[in-house]
């Protein structure tokens, strides 16, 4: 069983459905010992950066996720649930993040390298550039596009952890692999059959 | 690079597909669920349902068709029409609905927009703006001069309320105010199959640094390529031709992509 973590913000139904599809059993949960029980964990999330360590302290869930981490079980960050395994988050302020992963998550420069002007949240379908041949990727090839919203990216002190970059204005870290840590940036249950591959290939690390 | 998004749009009341989708070997034509199925193998980019029940009661019925499709198309779902509280976005962000498109409340109260992206974050409010050009101002009509600056006004209720608001300036309020994404519907060509008012569009997304959805007018591929390059949109919505199958999503794909168009393919 997956579990993944409720802590009161975004669309868990889309994940859970989505891993339901490629066979992979998995439950939308705030239960630590739920979560302590699965054999692997999926931190989902939108919104605001600072709401969303509020909520995960709130609901109590900040210990479990270092357990799970500490533990060597797959663990998955989609999203803000990426950016909230940083350091810090610069949105709406300076905020602590679970600091499992060193470095900072920053908003995206209003004109890109070429001096254009660059649309804020970066939406839409993007190219995922493979760097490094992390397990949830080792089906796919020839950098496809998946699905991307966000306002704000992780910049990675150590940039061996960067799986895949994509390029919008600058190129930002993508997907991450760090041992039992998996992240993207980019919503795997949005992005249609290549996102299921990842999803797929997750549910069987553990 | 960031693909430009093409975008069908499903007129939703009562739970049924309603302004008619004829497409071969679709079983029900009428159930939301299997046309977001075939526009799902087509290669849309997102789903956008506009919700025109008329009766407060079987407005959970929209709830539902979200759900449903959610089980089944792994794709970006947007619903628009008639969400008016915080409760409204929440119900649907719930059911799978990765955004929400507001229009009237935004006008009837601009702080919702604020309330509704601190709460869930911009990136899944989207602001629709029905436009219209005033007239005598540039109104684009045959024959008729242009007396200033073209203007757009703002109208609301399902394009039935004028308000009085410039829509430039409306976009740029809304963005300030939270909204994530502006879908820009142009009154004048909506229906007509003409295209899209470039001049609307430009405007609006030279104006504001959140991506814009052009709608209205599309009656060819070359309409889209138009919205997206003259027009500067991020994305285009259209209904009518892929609904009658006079292309396919991804013929259109296909079109743009030869005209040296970054799309999903």
């Amino acid at each position: 069983m997956i579990a993944i973590i409720d802590y009161g913000v975004g669309n868990l139904r889309s994940v859970q459905k989505a891993f339901e599809k490629v066979g992979h059993n998995a439950i939308v949960t705030s239960n630590p010992k739920e979560i302590e029980n699965a054999k692997a964990v999926v931190l989902p999330g939108v919104g605001a950066f600072a709401k969303c360590i509020g909520n995960l302290n709130e609901y109590g869930l900040v210990d479990v996720i270092y357990k799970t981490i500490k533990a060597g079980k797959p663990f998955l960050g989609i999203c803000l649930g990426m950016q909230l395994l940083f350091t810090e988050g610069e949105e709406f302020g300076i905020h602590k993040g679970l600091d499992i992963i060193k470095g900072r998550v920053v908003r995206f420069p209003a004109t890109s390298s070429n001096n254009g002007p660059l649309k804020v949240p970066h939406m839409g379908w993007n190219n995922l550039i493979i760097k490094k041949d992390a397990p949830i990727l080792s089906d796919i090839r020839n950098n496809p596009f998946v699905y991307f919203v966000h306002s704000y990216y992780c910049v990675p002190e150590d940039s061996s952890v960067m799986a895949a970059v994509t390029d919008y204005g600058l190129q930002f870290t993508s997907t991450i692999w760090k041992e039992n840590i998996y992240a993207t940036q980019f919503h795997p249950e949005k992005s249609q059959e290549i996102g299921l591959k990842i999803l797929k290939r997750f549910g069987e690390l553990s | 690079m960031l693909a430009k998004r093409i975008i069908p749009c499903l007129d939703v009341k009562d739970g049924r597909v309603v302004k008619g989708v004829s497409f071969v070997n679709l079983r029900d034509a009428g159930d939301p669920v299997e046309v977001a199925k075939v526009y799902d193998e087509q290669g849309a980019d997102e789903l956008v349902f506009l919700d025109i029940t008329a009766s407060h009661e079987k407005r959970k019925t929209i709830i539902d068709v979200v759900s449903r499709t959610a089980e089944q198309v792994f794709m970006p779902l947007t619903v628009g029409g008639g969400i008016k509280t915080l409760e409204d976005i929440r119900n649907l962000l719930k059911a799978g609905c990765d955004k929400v498109s507001i229009n009237t409340t935004a006008v009837e109260n601009p702080e919702f927009i604020k309330e509704a992206s601190e709460r869930f974050g911009s990136q899944c409010i989207v602001v629709a703006i029905d436009a219209k050009r005033a007239k005598g101002q540039g109104s684009g009509v045959k024959g008729q001069e242009y007396l200033q600056a073209p203007m757009w006004e703002v109208y609301t209720h399902g394009g039935r309320k004028p308000t009085g608001i410039d829509a430039v300036k409306w976009a740029r309020k809304m963005e300030e105010y939270g909204a994530g994404e502006i879908l820009l519907t142009s009154m004048d060509r909506d229906g007509t199959k003409d295209g899209y008012d470039i001049e609307l569009t430009k405007a609006v997304s030279e104006a504001v640094t959140i991506p814009v959805i052009a709608s209205g007018g599309a009656g060819n591929l070359e309409h889209l390529y138009d919205g997206l390059t003259k027009g500067k949109a991020d994305a285009v919505l259209a209904a009518s031709i892929f609904h009658y199958k006079e292309y396919t999503i991804r013929e259109a794909k296909e079109y743009l992509r030869k005209k040296g168009v970054v799309v999903r393919l």
